[in-house]
C-alpha cells in the first residue's frame, strides 16, 4: 500500500530585503478566500464556469442598510435612488428597488430598463447629457424627475410642455466649486458664474415647467467629506434664495453620488479601506449642511442620493483560473489568468484586492498578474504578492461590484455569467455566458460576402 | 549544476549565502531541492522523489523545476553564477 501522498506546492526562493518593509507592516492579501456566503468558490467555478462574476446579495443589503441609516439618523426626509449605471443587472436593480431604491438612470435605454424593472415612473430621476426628444416625451407622459443639464434641453423640455399641454417636473444640474481637484464643470450649469441662477429664472418666469428639485453631482470616488457639505450648501443656499424671490418651495436636493468605496486607487499610498470616508461621515458632513443652512422644519427639502459605487462594489467578486506561470526577463514571476481587462475594467483604476481560492503555506513572491488577451494593456495588477500560483488554482478578485458589469467589453473573449448568492446562501444564474451566437446574432453578411474559396 | 558549497541552510527554509551577505527565503519543498541538489543529485533524482512524494505529475514538477533552478541562478547561489547556465 503507498502511502498517500503530500499536498504539492511550486517551489519558490525570494530574496530578503532589510529595510524595504513599509510602516503598515507585511500586506496580508494572500488570505484565501474559499467561500463566499457559504458557497465554495471551487463548486462555484465548477458549476457556472470560470471566470464567474458573483454578487453577494447579503453584502448588498447590509450596506444598503448602512448607508440608509446613516443618513436617517440624521436628516428627517431621506431616499435613495439606484444609479443604474453602476450596475444594471435587474437582479441587482430590483433588490434595491426592493430596499426602497427610487431609479436614476442617464439614458432612455436605462430608463426602459427602470420601467421595465416596474418602478413607476414618477420615481425615475432622468439625468445625462443626452436625452432626445422622443425619450423626453416619455419622461414628460410618465411624470418623471428631469434633471436638465444645458439650455438646448431646457427649451426642448419647454417645447414639448407646450405641445404636449402637460407640465414636466425639473431639476437643474448645478456644477460648483467645492474646493476639490478636478472640478466638475461639464454637467449642468454653473454656480458661482450665474447660469445656475440664469437657468433657475428661465423655468420659474415660465409656467410650462415645475421646477421641483436642485441636483449636484460633484465628482467621483470623493474621499474628502466636506466636499459634500460644501455642496449641499450651496445648493440649500439656492434653495432658500428661489423661496424668498419667486415664493415656491423646492420639493428635494439631490446631492448625486461618488462616494468613494473601499478599492485602493492606483498610486495611492493608503489602503482604500482606510483611505475611503464611511458613509456616517459623507452624512454628516451633507445633513448638517443642510440642516444649518436655515430652513423652516416644515420647508427641509427631501435629500436624495444617487450613490451607486459605495453601495455595490464590496458585493461584487469575480472569480477566476490560473492559465499559466512564466518568468519575465527582470526574473519576475508573471501569472496568467483567464480574466483580463475587457470584463475587469476597473483595473485600470484599481489596485484590485485578489485572494488565492485556496489553502497555501505563509510562502509568497511578487508577480505581476496578467489577462488572457492578446493585447499587451491587459495586465490586472502590476505588482501583488501572492503564494505560488499554480496552473488550475483559484483566485478571487474583491469589490468588483461597480462599473464592471456595465463597462466590460465584448473584446476577444465572451462574458462570463454573473451569479447571485441569495440571503439564504442559495446561488442564482442573474446573467448567462454569452455564447457566440448572442455577438452574431445581431450581425448581417451581405449575400455577396457569404462564399469564398481558399 | 553545483550549488555554493558553503551555503548555510536552516529548516525553515531561511538560507544565508556567506560569501555574499544575501539572504533567502525558501518554502518547505524549494528546501528540500536546495538540499538534494547539495548532496550532489541530479534533475532526474529529484524529480523521481518530488513526484513520488507529492501530488504533481512529471511535466508540471520539470516546469517549476527549470525555473526554480533559474531563480538559484539569478540570486547568484550556484558555483560559477549566471555562466553555469549555459
Amino acid at each position: 500500500m503507498s502511502a498517500k501522498k503530500l499536498q504539492y506546492e511550486r517551489p519558490v526562493i525570494q530574496k530578503l530585503n532589510v529595510g524595504l518593509m513599509n510602516k503598515f507592516g507585511t500586506r496580508t492579501e494572500y488570505t484565501p478566500l474559499t467561500h463566499i456566503d457559504g458557497n465554495s468558490v471551487k463548486d462555484l467555478l465548477g458549476k457556472f464556469g470560470s471566470p464567474l462574476f458573483v454578487i453577494s446579495e447579503r453584502t448588498l443589503r447590509r450596506t444598503f442598510r448602512e448607508a440608509n441609516r446613516s443618513f436617517k439618523t440624521r436628516y428627517p426626509k431621506v431616499q435613495f435612488a439606484w444609479s443604474y449605471k453602476t450596475n444594471y443587472m435587474n437582479a441587482v436593480c430590483n433588490a434595491f428597488h426592493q430596499e426602497g431604491s427610487w431609479a436614476e438612470v442617464v439614458s432612455g435605454f436605462e430608463y426602459q430598463k427602470a420601467l421595465n424593472n416596474g418602478v413607476p415612473g414618477n420615481k425615475i430621476i432622468f439625468n445625462g447629457p443626452d436625452k432626445t426628444e422622443a425619450e423626453l416625451k416619455v419622461a414628460i407622459a410618465n411624470n418623471s424627475m428631469i434633471h436638465i443639464d444645458h439650455l438646448d434641453e431646457l427649451y426642448l423640455i419647454k417645447e414639448i410642455a407646450v405641445e404636449s399641454n402637460k407640465k414636466p417636473r425639473v431639476a437643474i444640474r448645478v456644477n460648483m466649486d467645492t474646493g476639490v481637484y478636478p472640478m466638475w464643470d461639464r454637467f449642468g450649469f454653473n454656480y458661482e458664474n450665474g447660469q445656475a441662477w440664469d437657468a433657475i429664472n428661465k423655468i420659474m418666469l415660465n409656467d410650462k415647467m415645475e421646477l421641483v428639485g436642485l441636483h449636484s453631482h460633484i465628482g467621483t470616488f470623493m474621499l474628502t467629506p466636506s466636499a459634500y457639505g460644501m455642496a449641499a450648501s450651496k445648493l440649500s443656499h439656492l434653495a432658500l434664495e428661489i423661496k424668498k424671490k419667486y415664493k415656491k418651495n423646492i420639493q428635494y436636493i439631490d446631492m448625486g453620488g461618488g462616494f468613494a468605496s473601499k478599492n485602493t486607487l492606483k498610486g495611492s499610498y493608503l489602503q482604500g479601506i482606510d483611505a475611503s470616508p464611511t458613509f456616517d461621515q459623507f452624512a454628516e458632513s451633507i445633513c448638517t449642511a443642510i440642516l444649518n443652512a436655515g430652513f423652516t422644519e416644515t420647508d427641509l427639502p427631501l435629500l436624495i442620493l444617487e450613490t451607486g459605487r459605495a453601495l455595490i462594489d464590496e458585493s461584487g467578486y469575480l472569480l477566476g483560473t490560473v492559465v499559466s506561470n512564466k518568468r519575465l526577463s527582470d526574473g519576475r514571476r508573471a501569472t496568467i489568468l483567464d480574466f483580463g481587462v475587457n470584463i475587469l475594467f476597473t483595473s485600470f483604476w484599481y489596485d484590485h484586492k485578489i485572494s488565492p481560492a485556496q489553502e497555501f503555506s505563509q510562502y509568497t513572491e511578487d508577480a505581476v498578474l496578467y489577462g488572457p488577451l492578446c493585447m499587451n494593456i491587459d495586465v490586472i495588477r502590476e505588482n501583488i504578492t501572492l503564494p505560488p500560483l499554480k496552473r488550475d488554482d483559484h483566485v478571487v478578485v474583491h469589490s468588483v461590484g461597480a462599473y464592471n458589469m456595465t463597462q466590460w467589453m465584448q473584446f476577444i473573449a465572451l462574458r462570463p455569467a454573473i451569479v447571485m448568492i441569495d440571503m439564504e446562501g442559495n446561488s442564482h444564474i442573474i446573467r448567462k455566458r454569452e455564447t457566440l451566437d448572442s455577438i452574431e446574432k445581431d450581425e448581417i453578411v451581405p449575400k455577396y460576402l457569404k462564399d469564398f474559396k481558399l | 549544476m553545483k550549488l555554493k558549497k558553503n551555503l548555510a541552510l536552516s529548516d525553515s527554509g531561511f538560507v544565508f549565502d556567506p560569501s555574499t551577505g544575501d539572504s533567502f527565503s525558501t518554502n518547505p519543498i524549494g528546501l528540500e531541492i536546495i538540499r538534494m541538489l547539495k548532496e550532489g543529485k541530479n534533475a532526474n533524482d529529484i524529480k523521481n522523489h518530488v513526484t513520488k512524494t507529492y501530488m504533481t505529475d512529471d511535466a508540471s514538477f520539470e516546469k517549476d523545476y527549470y525555473d526554480f533552478v533559474n531563480m538559484l541562478t539569478k540570486h547568484n547561489l550556484v558555483e560559477g553564477g549566471e555562466k553555469e547556465k549555459n
